[in-house]
């Protein structure tokens, strides 16, 4: 059992009582809300004539549906009318603060939270959403829940909750140009399988998390679901702290002060035990690009797409041919051999501002090498959140991306998972920043999806096909 | 609420490794703002071709009409939280799931509709899967208090966290009403949380 880590204090700090399951009650910070996985838990509130607990510490917006091109009401889709209806209402009749358009501050709830300063080092985040492990980039123990998880923390700011185990995994040295904090945990994905994580916390330490920025450590911490781990976390530092500083939910005057001298109490102190401990070495470290329907079937930009035959597991080499069917794709093939027929830059993995920076930063190399987005390829940006899109476009990014025949949208969750109009039509290939590679999950049920760093994504729009960054920026 | 203690039913086998929730229940579903139709979609996109003609899957096969025990694999449940994929195949008729192992929420959820996520061999599940399959007329016995599943000549030993076992034998799976019973003890755990006062603006 892990000992003294970060995690350990968080949960005990946050432990009300043991039940009599054995299971703990374990306080909930801070609860995000979106609005698909909450209209069923308000519904079973009405129901049992129950009240939100704690309405002050409760923050809902919509981000899954909203369509990304027009943003007018009613919606098109009667469907997502009807939910945008729902999510009014319930926050409304319940007292719930409700990050709309009008207020300027929708966007993807694990966007928002970090930029509005409402996640904060030490608290347990949950919201109805896998990829709620992203806020423990601030030294948070934040995981996906249920819908019915989602009524239990609307009634009570709890769950019964099963202790997790903690993983260390350290990646010392230094990252090579072109390496981002997107290949990094496509790398321990790769490494420790997509069910590698169940039953831990992952605890992200090492030269490289301390060197990456806060949106990096976002980026990994985000993708901790996709490893089986529920939630993952970085230590909080100085950087943490900064990146906090001034934002509207943070603490202000002399509470700062306060906070500060709490948060830096946190950290797995070097008494702290582990359940695991791994390591990598960031000199390894590629680009990476997916190639299956899971997000731990990737390779170096460098590396063939490998053999079903060269995996151990029986179930693993299932996988691999069951995704070589899917695919359409061979054994022996270089990623820089796969043509696109679409790229997406956004959702809560990559659609923060760095993530555009750096994006944009690649067209404009190709913009200046007179390329443009390759015939035949439709490429779009959709921001992460309307203060992301705010930014980008006082910066000049949209129209970098315009410039260079990229569509600039309105911030949504779009072709992540494709609950809008953004979808790919028959087995169209896309080259996606998003996290997941899953059979159908971006519209289309043959649709097939590479997944890659924002970086990696510009440079495939740019040439119609999979392209190592590195070279297309030198060329 | 209702106490679990065993469920028998026949079973349908769903074989693969790594199946998503993506794939029990496709994204353009969750539009829907109740769980009331979810039994229509389990694995719509495995089941029904884009006509809607039906395509080879245990779940449309006369012979699973009315199973009770889903019989899967390893890492059953992984990707989203949506509730929607344990509640698609609750609604569809599913009262147990035996499999390799889990993610992490799809258990939970499971949990929270009552429905017992039991963990078995990978040999076991690859057994009572053929046996399933061969036989699907045969009633498949998930029993919590013995911790085995029964089938035919087949007993084997399953696994869960004692507790979730517990939620489900003592009828307490539940748990807003457990919750709720300790509201004093959550307000003097709040109190000590140091971000719980500090002034925002
Ligand atoms: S961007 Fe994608 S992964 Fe993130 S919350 Fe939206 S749908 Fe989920």
């Amino acid at each position: 059992m892990a000992k003294n880590t970060l995690y350990n204090k968080v949960w005990d700090a946050h432990a009300v009582a043991t039940l009599p399951t054995g299971q703990t009650q374990l306080f909930v910070g801070l609860h995000m809300v979106h609005e698909v996985t909450s209209p069923q838990a308000f519904d079973m509130l009405r129901e049992r004539g129950l009240k939100v607990a704690y309405p002050e510490r409760t923050f809902a917006t919509m981000d899954h549906i909203v369509p990304t091109k027009s943003q007018a009401r009613p919606f098109v889709d009667p469907q997502a009318e009807l939910m945008m209806q729902a999510i009014e209402r319930n926050t409304a009749e319940f007292g719930v603060n409700f990050f709309n358009f009008e207020t300027g501050k929708q966007g993807v709830v694990h966007i928002i939270g970090p930029e509005l300063g409402l996640t904060q080092p030490g608290m347990t985040i949950a919201c109805g959403d896998s990829h709620t492990s992203t806020h423990g980039a601030f030294g948070t123990l934040a995981f996906g829940i249920g819908t019915s998880q989602v009524r239990d923390v609307l009634a009570t700011q709890c769950l019964a909750m099963d202790p997790m185990k903690v993983r260390r995994i350290e990646v010392n040295g230094k990252l090579g140009p072109g390496v981002t904090p997107k290949d990094v945990i496509l790398y321990i994905i790769n490494r420790l399988g997509v069910k590698g994580g169940i039953g831990f916390a992952y605890e992200y330490a090492g030269d490289v998390f301390d060197d990456m920025s806060m949106e990096g450590r976002m980026t990994v911490c985000n993708m901790s679901i996709e490893g089986g781990a529920r939630a993952g976390y970085v230590n909080p530092d100085q950087k943490t702290f900064n990146y906090l500083k001034g934002r509207e939910y943070s603490p202000k005057g002399a509470d700062w002060d306060k906070a500060v001298q709490a948060w830096s109490q946190l950290a797995s102190g070097p008494d702290a035990e582990y359940d695991e401990i791994v390591r990598y070495d960031a000199g390894d470290i590629q680009p990476m690009v997916t190639w299956g329907i899971n997000p731990g079937q990737s390779v170096g930009i460098h590396q063939p797409l490998p053999a079903p035959d060269s995996f151990e597991d029986s179930g693993d080499r299932q996988s691999a041919e069951l995704a070589y069917q899917h695919m359409k794709l061979q054994p022996g093939v270089r990623p820089d051999e796969l043509k696109i027929d679409v790229a997406f830059i956004g959702s809560c993995t990559n659609g923060r501002i760095e993530d555009l920076r750096a994006a944009a930063q690649v067209v404009k190399q190709g913009i200046e090498q007179g390329k443009r987005v390759a015939q035949g390829v439709m490429a779009f940006v959709v921001p992460g959140s309307m203060q992301v899109r705010k930014q980008a476009m006082e910066e000049g990014l949209d129209r970098i991306f315009l410039q260079a025949g990229f569509e600039w949208r309105g911030a949504g969750c779009s072709m992540c998972l494709a609950m809008n109009p953004d979808q790919l039509k028959g087995d169209q290939i896309s080259a996606s920043s998003s996290n997941r590679n899953f059979i159908g999950r971006q519209g289309s049920p043959s649709g097939r999806t590479l997944l890659m760093s924002p970086e990696m994504v510009a440079a495939a729009a740019m040439t119609g096909r999979v392209t190592d960054v590195r070279k297309f920026s030198a060329a | 609420m209702s106490k679990v203690t065993q469920i028998t039913a026949k079973a349908v086998p769903v074989r693969g490794d790594d199946i998503d929730t993506d794939r029990i229940i496709p994204a353009r579903y969750l539009k829907e703002i109740t769980f009331s139709k979810m039994g229509d979609y389990p694995f719509y996109d495995e089941r029904f071709d884009e006509e809607g003609g039906q395509k080879d899957h245990p779940f449309n096969k006369p012979e699973h009409q009315g199973a009770g025990v889903l019989l899967a694999n390893s890492n059953f449940g992984c990707g989203s939280s949506r509730e929607h994929a344990p509640q698609s195949l609750v609604r569809w008729g599913i009262k147990a799931v035996v499999a390799e192992s889990y993610a992490e929420i799809f258990a939970g959820n499971c949990i929270m509709l009552g429905t017992p996520a039991v963990v078995a061999s990978s040999d076991d599940v690859a057994a009572l899967q053929d046996l399933a399959a061969n036989k699907p007329e045969v009633e498949f016995t998930v029993d919590l208090e013995a911790m085995e599943v029964r089938a035919g000549d087949l007993t084997v030993k399953v696994s869960m966290p004692e507790t979730r076992r517990k939620a489900l034998l003592e009828g307490t799976w539940d748990s807003t009403a457990l919750l709720l019973a300790n509201r004093d003890k959550v307000r003097d755990t709040a109190k000590k949380l140091p971000y719980m006062g500090w002034a925002v603006v």
